[in-house]
C-alpha cells in the first residue's frame, strides 16, 4: 500500500503543526524545548527528502491516498525540496536564536513557539503544493502566522505595522484568489499539472495572470509595493523579523517562480517580464538608498530586504525569452539569491537583535563599542554583509555572478549596471554599520554583553551563506535532479 | 586528493587558521599571539620551501574546488605564483616582528593581527590563483581584510581615508567583476596558463576581447595605483607603519601590478596582446604613472606621503615591463615585482621608526637624524639609493632590464621615462638623505619615544628588519647574476612565456 | 447573459469595490469591511463561473467554503488587532493615513499656528 510508506513531505506538514498547537498548550518554556525537537527533526525530514529527490527526480503523494481533485496531492521536485531545505536549515539556527533572545527579553515569547509553528507548517505545505487554491490557503495560513508574530512584540507601532502588514496581505491573497476563481472558471481546474498543457492566452487568462502576479509583487513587497514591509519587519522582535525576511518573503517569490516559469509559461511575455525587472531595479537602487538614509539599525536591515527582494526578480527579464543557456543560469542565480539571502538576512536581524540587547537601543549611533565588546557579534554582520554585497565568496555572489552571465548571455547589460550600483550601494549601508561600531564607545555609556547563544547562533547563519558560496554546486545539482525547470 | 593538492591549500590556510584563532585571544595575551604569528609565518616559508623544492623536481601542486557548475577555484604553484608567494612569505615574517615592536602596549592588538593575517592569506590566495575568479575571490578578500587596518586608529582621519579607499577599491572589483564574467561567457574557464587561453577565439570576438581588457586593466589598475586611479593610495597612509609597508610592499598594490601580469601574460598571452594592440596603451598609462607619480612625489612634506607617490611611480615599472613586447622587458617588469617589494618594505620600515623613535613625520623635521640613528639612515639610504637605480642595488638591475627591454621592443621613448624618472627619484630622495646626514640636529626631536641604549638606537624588534630587507636590496642586486635570485627566476619566467617567440 | 456569467460580473463588481474600499478608506472598520466585499466578490466569480451547463460544481463550492473560513479567521485577525490598536493610540486609523485624514480636515480649518498658510 502507497500509504504505509513512510513519507517525509506529509511530515514535513504534520510535524510543525503539532509542535505548535502543543506548544500553545505547554506556555514558552517547555514549548521552546519541544519546538527545538521539531525543528531538529524537520532538518532531518528536509535531508531525507533531498536524498530521495537526488535519487529518484520528482514524484507527487496523494495525502491519505486520496487522489486529486476530492483529495490533496503534494508535489515534491527540485525547486520544491531547496526551498524546504532553506526553510529547516534557516529555522533551526533562528529557534536556537528565539530560545535564547526571549530568555534575556521575555516580551512576546509566549506567542512566539505556536505562530512560528503555524508558519513553518505554511511555509513546508505552500512549497509542496501542487494546485492553484491549495497554495491560496497555505498564502493566507502564512500571512495570518507572519501578523501575528509581527504583533507579537505589543507596543503600538508594531500593532500597527502588523495591521498594515495584514491589510496588504489580505489584498494581495485575495487579487491571487480572484485569479484562481478566473482560471478555475476558465479551465475547470486548479491542479498545476492539469491546467500545464491547457493555458492559452485568452483574456480571462490574462487578467488572471496579472492579478496573481500583482498580488505576489504586494505579497513579496516589490517596490513600489514595499511599503509595508520596513516597519513590519523593522519593529518586530528580532527572531521574528529575521524569519519575516528570510523566508516568509521567498514564498511569494516561489510561487511567482512557480507560476510564471511553470503553468502560465506560454502565456507569460517578454515586456512583462521587463517591466518586472524595472521595478526589481527600482527595488535594488531605492531600498539600498533607503537603507542607507536610516536612521535605526532594524529599519536599516529592512530596507536592505527591500533591495535585495529586487535581486531576486531580475530572475524574469533575464529568463523569459532567452537562450536556455542564459535561461537556467538566470533561473539557478535566483534561486542562489533566496538561499543566500536567507541566510544572510537571517543572520544579520539576529546580529542586530544581539547588538540592540547588548546596546539596548536600535539607534545606529549606539553602535559605538560594540566592536570591542561584541567582536563576533559585528564579525557575523560583516559577513552576512559580504554575502549581501555579493562579494567572493558567498552565496550572494555566485547568484550575482549567474545573473550576471545570463545578463551577459542574453545581451541585456543595463541589469549589470543595476546589479553593479546595488553592490556598491549595499557595501555603502553595511560599511555605515560597520564604521560605527568601530568606534570607541563614547565616556559613560556602557555596552553590555549579548548571551553568547545569541552571538553564535546569528554567525552559524552567516557562515551558512559563506559556506553557500563555496558549495554552491550542490544544491544546484538538487535543482537539476529534481527537474528544477 | 593527494598530499600534493592540498599542499597550495595548506600554504593559504597557514596564515588563515593562526589568523582565525587570533581574533579569539584575549588582548592581553600578547606572547601566545606573537607565538602564532611566528608560527604561521615559519610554517607558510616551511610549506613554499617544500613546494620550491618539488616544482623543481617537476611536481605539480594544484587544488581544485567546483564551487559552481563550470567555475572552479583552483590553486595552483607555478613559476610566477612560487615566485610572488616567496616574496609575500618572506616579507611577511619581517613585517610580523616589526609589527610586533611597533604595536607594543598599543590597544587592539589581536583584531590588528588577525585582520593581518588575513590580509596575507588574500595575498598568497592572489598569487597562487589559478583561474581569473580564484584570483577575483583573494582580490576582494584583500580589500575587505585591508579596511579595518586602514581604519585601524580609529581616528576621524583614518576613518575618511578608510572610506576612500573602500569606494576606490570596491568599484574597482565591480569593474574587474563585470570584465571577468565577460570573458567567462565569453571564453569559458578562464585559466592562468603561460602564453595566454584567448588565441583561438574566432576574430570577431576581438572588438569585445579589447572592452574586457579595458575593465579588466581599471579593475586591478585601482589597486595597482595607475593614474588616474591612484588617489586613495596617498589617503591610506594614516594606518599603521607596518601597514602601509605591507600595503606597499606585497598587498595591495602589489596584487593589482601582480594581476596586470597575469591578464597580459597568462590570459591573453602577451603575443596576443600585442596582436589586439594592447600592450601600447598600457605602456603608455605607466610611463604617465610613473612621471605623475615622480612629480608629485618631489611636493610632498610628509614622508610617508612621498613614499606613497614613490609607490605610485615604482609600481607602474611593473605594469610598463609587462606591456614592453619582448623577453628582456618582461625581465625587466617581474623582477622588479620583487625589488620593488623588497625597497619599498625597507623605506617604510625607516619612516616608521623615525616616527615611532623620534616622532619625525615630516621630511623637514629630519635635519641631522642620521646622527641619532645611524642604522635606520643607513637602510633608508639603502633603500632610496635603490629606488633611484644606482648601481650595483636592486633597483639599478630592474631599470637596466627595462631599458633594454625598452628597446628590444622598438619604444626608444621609453628610455626617455626611465631617465625622467630615475631624475625626479633622485630629486626627491637625495634632499632627504642631505638633511638626514648633513644638517645639523635640532636641539630637541619633535617627540622622543624611545631612548637609545648603547648600540640600540631604537627597539630591536623595529631596527632589525630595515636591516635585513636593506642588506636583501644590495645583495639581490649584487648577486643577481647567481642563481635562485629573483633574476634568475624572472628569467625563467620570460623564457618560457616566449617559448614560441622568435626575435 | 447566463446566470452563472452575471454572478461573475457582480462578483468583479464587488472585489473592484472592496479593493477601492481597502486603500481608499482610512478607518480601519471600513478597511476590514472592504477587504470582505473584495473576498466575497472573488467567491461569487469562483461559484459564478464554476457552474458547468447550469449544474453547480461541487468542487468551487467546497473551495469557497475554505475561502470563508480562511476569510473569517483573517477578520477576527484584523478586528483583534484594530481593537488593540485602538487601546494603545486612542484612534482606528493606521499612522501613515492619519494624517492625510487631517490634512483633508484641515482644508476647512486652518491649523492655528500652522505656518505663514495658517495665518493667511
Amino acid at each position: 500500500m502507497m500509504t504505509m510508506v513512510f513519507d517525509p513531505a506529509s511530515w514535513l506538514i504534520l510535524l510543525p503543526l503539532a509542535w505548535a498547537t502543543l506548544a500553545f498548550v505547554l506556555g514558552a518554556g517547555r514549548g521552546a524545548r519541544l519546538a527545538l525537537v521539531g525543528l531538529g527533526a524537520q532538518a532531518l525530514l528536509a535531508l531525507e527528502l533531498a536524498r530521495r529527490v537526488r535519487d529518484q527526480g520528482a514524484h507527487a503523494h496523494a495525502l491519505g491516498g486520496w487522489p486529486a481533485p476530492l483529495g490533496i496531492e503534494l508535489a515534491v521536485d527540485g525547486l520544491a525540496v531547496v526551498m524546504l531545505l532553506m526553510t529547516a536549515l534557516v529555522a533551526l539556527p533562528l529557534g536556537l536564536y528565539a530560545r535564547a533572545y526571549f530568555g534575556a527579553k521575555p516580551k512576546g515569547g509566549a506567542w512566539f513557539w505556536p505562530l512560528s509553528g503555524f508558519l513553518i507548517a505554511a511555509l513546508n505545505a505552500l512549497f509542496l503544493s501542487a494546485d492553484l487554491f491549495n497554495l491560496y490557503v497555505t498564502l493566507e495560513l502564512l500571512g495570518l502566522a507572519a501578523v501575528g508574530l509581527t504583533a507579537a512584540a505589543g507596543d503600538r507601532m508594531a500593532v500597527a505595522a502588523a495591521l498594515r502588514y495584514l491589510l496588504a496581505t489580505l489584498l494581495g491573497s485575495g487579487a491571487y484568489l480572484f485569479g484562481v476563481a478566473l482560471i478555475y472558471g476558465t479551465y475547470g481546474t486548479v491542479s498545476l499539472a492539469a491546467l500545464a498543457p491547457l493555458i492559452s492566452a485568452e483574456p480571462a487568462v490574462l487578467l488572471a495572470l496579472a492579478l496573481m502576479v500583482i498580488g505576489m509583487l504586494l505579497k513579496t513587497a516589490l517596490f513600489p509595493l514595499h511599503f509595508w514591509l520596513p516597519p513590519a519587519h523593522g519593529g518586530a522582535v528580532s527572531p521574528v523579523s529575521a524569519l519575516l525576511s528570510a523566508l516568509v518573503i521567498k514564498a511569494s517569490f516561489y510561487l511567482l517562480l512557480r507560476l510564471w516559469f511553470g503553468v502560465f509559461e506560454p502565456v507569460a511575455t517578454v515586456g512583462a517580464a521587463q517591466l518586472i525587472g524595472i521595478l526589481g531595479a527600482g527595488a535594488i537602487l531605492w531600498g539600498s538608498l533607503l537603507a542607507l538614509l536610516q536612521t535605526r539599525l532594524k529599519m536599516l536591515v529592512a530596507y536592505s530586504t527591500v533591495a535585495q527582494v529586487g535581486y531576486l526578480f531580475l530572475v524574469f527579464p533575464l529568463a523569459t525569452g532567452v537562450s536556455p543557456e542564459a535561461g537556467v543560469s538566470a533561473w539557478q542565480g535566483g534561486i542562489m539569491q533566496a538561499l543566500a539571502h536567507a541566510l544572510a538576512k537571517a543572520a544579520m536581524f539576529a546580529a542586530a537583535g544581539a547588538m540592540i540587547v547588548a546596546t539596548g537601543r536600535d539607534e545606529i549611533v549606539g553602535l559605538s563599542g560594540v566592536g570591542a565588546r561584541l567582536p563576533l557579534t559585528l564579525f557575523t554582520f560583516a559577513l552576512a554583509g559580504v554575502t549581501l554585497m555579493g562579494l567572493p565568496p558567498s552565496g550572494g555572489f555566485s547568484a550575482k555572478w549567474l545573473l550576471l552571465m545570463a545578463a551577459l548571455d542574453s545581451g541585456q547589460w543595463w541589469w549589470i549596471v543595476v546589479m553593479m550600483l546595488g553592490g556598491l550601494l549595499s557595501a555603502a549601508y553595511v560599511f555605515k554599520v560597520l564604521r560605527q561600531a568601530f568606534l570607541p564607545a563614547p565616556g559613560g555609556s556602557a555596552v553590555g554583553r549579548a548571551p553568547r547563544a545569541l552571538e553564535l547562533t546569528a554567525l552559524a547563519l552567516a557562515l551558512g551563506g559563506i559556506l553557500l558560496g563555496l558549495f554552491g554546486a550542490q544544491p544546484l545539482a538538487l535543482l537539476e535532479a529534481g527537474g528544477g525547470r | 586528493m593527494s598530499g600534493d593538492s592540498l599542499l597550495p591549500l595548506a600554504v593559504v590556510a597557514s596564515s588563515f587558521v593562526p589568523g582565525l584563532a587570533i581574533f579569539f585571544l584575549a588582548e592581553s595575551r600578547h606572547r601566545l599571539r606573537s607565538t602564532l604569528n611566528l608560527f604561521g609565518a615559519f610554517a607558510k616559508l616551511a610549506l613554499i620551501g617544500y613546494i620550491l623544492w618539488g616544482v623543481l623536481h617537476d611536481r605539480e601542486f594544484v587544488f581544485t574546488h567546483e564551487v559552481l557548475p563550470g567555475l572552479d577555484l583552483v590553486l595552483k604553484a607555478d613559476a610566477l605564483a612560487m615566485l610572488f608567494v616567496t616574496l609575500s612569505a618572506v616579507l611577511w615574517l619581517f613585517t610580523t616582528v616589526y609589527a610586533i615592536g611597533y604595536l607594543e602596549g598599543s590597544p587592539h592588538r589581536s583584531r590588528f593581527f588577525g585582520f593581518f593575517s588575513v590580509c596575507v592569506t588574500a595575498t598568497v590566495g592572489v598569487a597562487m590563483a589559478g583561474n581569473l575568479f580564484t584570483f577575483f575571490l583573494f582580490y576582494e578578500l584583500l580589500t575587505l581584510s585591508t579596511y579595518p587596518l586602514v581604519v585601524h586608529r580609529g581616528t576621524e582621519q583614518a576613518l575618511r581615508a578608510g572610506h576612500v579607499y573602500l569606494a576606490y577599491t570596491l568599484a574597482g572589483g565591480a569593474v574587474l567583476l563585470v570584465g571577468t564574467v565577460w570573458l567567462y561567457g565569453i571564453a569559458g574557464q578562464v585559466d592562468f596558463v603561460t602564453g595566454g587561453v584567448l588565441d583561438h577565439l574566432p576574430a570577431e570576438s576581438a572588438p569585445a576581447l579589447r572592452i574586457i581588457f579595458l575593465l579588466l586593466i581599471v579593475g586591478l589598475g585601482v589597486k595597482a595605483a595607475l593614474v588616474p586611479l591612484h588617489g586613495w593610495l596617498p589617503k591610506a597612509m594614516v594606518a599603521p607603519a607596518p601597514v602601509s609597508s605591507l600595503l606597499h610592499a606585497v598587498a595591495v598594490v602589489k596584487a593589482g601590478a601582480f594581476g596586470i601580469v597575469r591578464v597580459v601574460y597568462e590570459v591573453y598571452g602577451v603575443e596576443f596582446a600585442h596582436t589586439l594592440a594592447l600592450l601600447a596603451p598600457l605602456a603608455l598609462a605607466a610611463a604617465i604613472t610613473i612621471v605623475w607619480g615622480s612629480l608629485r612625489a618631489l611636493f610632498q612634506d610628509d614622508l610617508k606621503k612621498r613614499l606613497a607617490y614613490s609607490t605610485v611611480s615604482q609600481v607602474s615599472y611593473i605594469v610598463l615591463g609587462t606591456a614592453l613586447f619582448g623577453p628582456v622587458g618582461t625581465i625587466g617588469g617581474v623582477v622588479h615585482l620583487v625589488h620593488q617589494g623588497i625597497m619599498k618594505i625597507t623605506l617604510f620600515f625607516c619612516a616608521g621608526n623615525f616616527a615611532e623613535t623620534l616622532g619625525i613625520h615630516k621630511v623637514s623635521e629630519m635635519d641631522g637624524v642620521g646622527r641619532r640613528m645611524p642604522w635606520t639612515t643607513l637602510a633608508f639610504s639603502i633603500g632610496a639609493f635603490g629606488m633611484i637605480g644606482v648601481p650595483p642595488l636592486a633597483g639599478f638591475i630592474s631599470k637596466w632590464y627595462l631599458g633594454l627591454g625598452a628597446l628590444e621592443a622598438g619604444i626608444p621613448w621609453v628610455l626617455a621615462v626611465l631617465a625622467a624618472s630615475s631624475l625626479l627619484n633622485a630629486a626627491y630622495f637625495l634632499p632627504i638623505l642631505y638633511r638626514a646626514w648633513f644638517k645639523e640636529p635640532p636641539a630637541a626631536w619633535p617627540h622622543e619615544h624611545i631612548r637609545a641604549r648603547r648600540y640600540w638606537e631604537t627597539s630591536r624588534l623595529l631596527l632589525l628588519p630595515p636591516l635585513v630587507t636593506a642588506a636583501a636590496t644590495l645583495l639581490v642586486g649584487l648577486f643577481a647574476a647567481s642563481s635562485w635570485t629573483p633574476l634568475d627566476w624572472a628569467k625563467l619566467i620570460a623564457a618560457r612565456e616566449y617559448l614560441r617567440w622568435v626575435p | 447573459m447566463s446566470i452563472g456569467l452575471f454572478y461573475a460580473l457582480v462578483g468583479g463588481l464587488l472585489f473592484a469595490l472592496g479593493v477601492g474600499g481597502l486603500i481608499l478608506r482610512p478607518h480601519l472598520l471600513s478597511k476590514i469591511l472592504a477587504f470582505n466585499i473584495l473576498g466575497s466578490g472573488a467567491f461569487l466569480v469562483l461559484v459564478g463561473l464554476g457552474q458547468r451547463d447550469g449544474t453547480p460544481d461541487p468542487v468551487p463550492q467546497a473551495m469557497v467554503l475554505t475561502g470563508i473560513v480562511v476569510a473569517v479567521a483573517a477578520t477576527a485577525l484584523a478586528l483583534a488587532l484594530a481593537r488593540r490598536l485602538l487601546d494603545l493610540s486612542g484612534d482606528m486609523v493606521l499612522p501613515g493615513e492619519k494624517a492625510a485624514d487631517e490634512a483633508e480636515a484641515g482644508d476647512q480649518e486652518a491649523a492655528p499656528g500652522d505656518g505663514p498658510r495658517g495665518g493667511a
